[in-house]
């Protein structure tokens, strides 16, 4: 049976976790002590405790927002846009362009978070630049932490998009756009009308693999703020982890992987609805 | 998604190396190349460099801040401060036993379990399919602190080949998608061959099936490596002890302590971490060529 390695891989390390992570987020399990072991179940209270929290849909909504600015509309649009300009651009340009997209996104993400952090710093190169402008310096990652994060996994994030675009656009027909052009369609609308129908496909399936990649991002928050100052940057995978190791509850940092995980679900299904309706064999 | 974390698994890495665009044969350019959209580019490329830029120059800068500038006097002194055998050499051989580990185990359980989904056709293929499918959209590195209780009831804490089994089973849903896909483009005739003079299916596996489609299995070797050796999350949870550590979980450990003084070292220590990802991907695409890797990925 040669399924049998990859059963037992997916089924003690993935399907492991994900049971045993619906069965702790039931339990009093703590990072020390008597409780790590040997945890208690205590129903539900974990979540009863986590709707009650107020950091709880404070730190959903920052998710969503995340995810909404830097994910569906930063890196989406400027992916498609940079996969566009790409082609109409002489080649030593996009050739140079295209690797110095590519380089932020290669990066081992612990050093993209600190390049990132460098940047947005007080002392950083940001408000050397805008200094150079002549505008006051900014403490971006204390003032304006969200907009930090945003940007910065804008400017990590954005090579994926670009890539699965000029993909995309590669199996355009060029008749087709070069017959819209000659019946008197500009360029914008000749975009709108012709060419984003034919890459609908992969646009919803960037949308979804991004979306379900920036509700993860825990490493470039982590070191640019720690979810601060007082959790105004804070997101989910931030808030579980913060819950279970500074605060040493693990069930009640696993009653929140378990809403992660139900949400990253939806998102799956959604995908897998997609994909069959494109081989329906 | 499974590894990487932002970037990463997940089918990130596998969209794969089209660094120039303007691939295909079929309509590369429309036309003559416009000079608006090549000073555009030329616009957001720089806002995509600047902040690469502090990297390089402070790590051959002596006396670097989180400034960007140039360095009064071309120095190696923060290369030569940091390699040393804890601070560097150890770390990164941790970085390579997780990343070689994982992916070779990966691509060894991606090969065996894609063998019966591209060859015989059973009902229990597509199910089997969209489950792992379905694996490789969760947010598995997200959900770090179940995994870190599992480990602990199971006493696998602190331990590298725990670790690595963990990073190879993350990675593996979206390696069988792939090693399927590539599998699939090799002919099956061959093999009929092979059953008529009597070898087994694991012989006509392992000897005629392999060896063909070893680019594609380098493809997926390749990304499960770079997804494993830049990820900071996991090996930041699994492992505690100094000596387990990989240069991820160092090079942090290190910014905690003399993040706020040794910049130079800091960014010298970050290049030397992230030059093997950066060739390697090179490699990929220049070797293999994108769009070949991408088919593996994303094709249905």
């Amino acid at each position: 049976m040669p399924l049998l390695p990859a059963i037992v891989l997916i089924g003690i390390f993935l399907a492991g976790p994900i049971v045993w992570s619906f069965y702790g987020s039931f339990t009093n399990a703590a990072l020390t002590g008597a409780n790590a072991k040997n945890p208690e179940w205590i129903g539900l209270d974990n979540y009863t405790s986590l709707f009650a929290d107020p950091l709880f849909p404070k730190s959903l909504l920052l998710t969503v927002i995340f995810v909404l600015v830097s994910a569906v509309i930063g890196q989406n649009f400027l992916g498609l846009g940079l996969a566009l300009l790409i082609r109409r651009a002489h080649r030593p340009v996009s050739d140079v362009v295209g690797i110095c997209v590519v380089a932020a996104w290669v990066l081992p993400e612990i050093v993209a978070a600190f390049v990132a952090y460098a940047f947005f710093f007080r002392d950083g190169t940001l408000n050397q630049l805008t200094g150079f402008a002549g505008l006051p310096a900014v403490d971006w990652l204390f003032e304006h932490p969200m907009l930090a994060i945003i940007l910065a996994n804008v400017w990590r994030g954005t090579a994926f998009s670009m890539m699965v675009y000029q993909a995309a656009l590669d199996d355009v027909p060029q008749e087709v756009t070069e017959a819209a052009e000659i019946d008197g369609a500009g360029g914008a609308k000749t975009l709108v009308f012709v060419t984003v129908p034919m890459i609908r496909r992969s646009i919803a399936t960037n949308l979804m693999l991004i979306t379900l990649q920036t509700l993860a991002v825990f490493t470039l928050i982590y070191v640019m703020t720690a979810g601060g100052p007082t959790n105004r940057s804070t997101t989910l995978p931030i808030m579980a982890y913060e819950e279970a190791f500074r605060y040493s509850d693990i069930g009640y940092g696993t009653a929140i992987a378990v809403v992660m995980l139900i949400i990253g679900a939806a998102f799956s299904l959604a995908y897998i609805r997609l994909l069959r309706e494109r081989n329906p064999s | 998604m499974s590894v990487p974390f932002s970037s990463t698994p997940t089918p990130t890495t596998t969209a794969a190396p089209r660094t120039g665009g303007a691939g295909s044969p079929r309509g590369a350019h429309r036309g003559s190349p416009s000079w608006t959209a090549s000073a555009v580019l030329g616009l957001i490329a720089l806002c995509f460099v600047v902040p690469l830029s502090w990297l390089v120059l402070a790590s051959f800068d002596a006396e670097a801040t989180y400034e960007t500038a140039l360095p009064a006097s071309f120095s190696l002194a923060n290369f030569t401060a940091i390699l040393t055998p804890e601070q560097t050499f150890l770390p990164l051989w941790n970085n390579l036993i997780l990343s070689a580990g994982s992916a070779a185990v990966t691509v060894i359980a991606a090969v065996l379990a894609a063998y019966p989904l591209s060859r015989f056709n059973t009902r229990f293929n597509r199910p089997f399919l969209y489950t792992v499918l379905f694996g490789t959209c969760l947010p598995i590195t997200a959900i770090m602190v179940p995994v870190y209780s599992l480990f602990v009831q199971l006493n696998m804490l602190d331990s590298l080949a725990a670790t690595t089994f963990f990073m190879a089973a993350t990675s593996l849903p979206m390696a069988i998608w792939m090693t399927k896909n590539f599998m699939d483009s090799v002919p099956v005739s061959l093999e009929e061959a092979a059953w008529v003079d009597g070898a087994s299916a694991m012989k006509a596996l392992w000897h005629i099936v392999v060896p063909l489609m070893r680019p594609g299995l380098g493809v997926v070797f390749i990304f499960v490596f770079i997804q494993a050796w830049g990820n900071f999350f996991v090996p930041f949870i699994l492992l505690f002890s100094q000596q387990n550590q990989p240069a991820a979980v160092s090079i942090f450990r290190f910014f905690g302590q003399f993040g706020t003084i040794a910049y130079g070292q800091l960014a010298a220590f970050s290049i030397l971490y992230a030059l093997p990802v950066i060739v390697l991907y090179v490699l990929v695409s220049r070797v293999f060529g994108g769009s070949f890797a991408m088919s593996g990925a994303l094709k249905g």
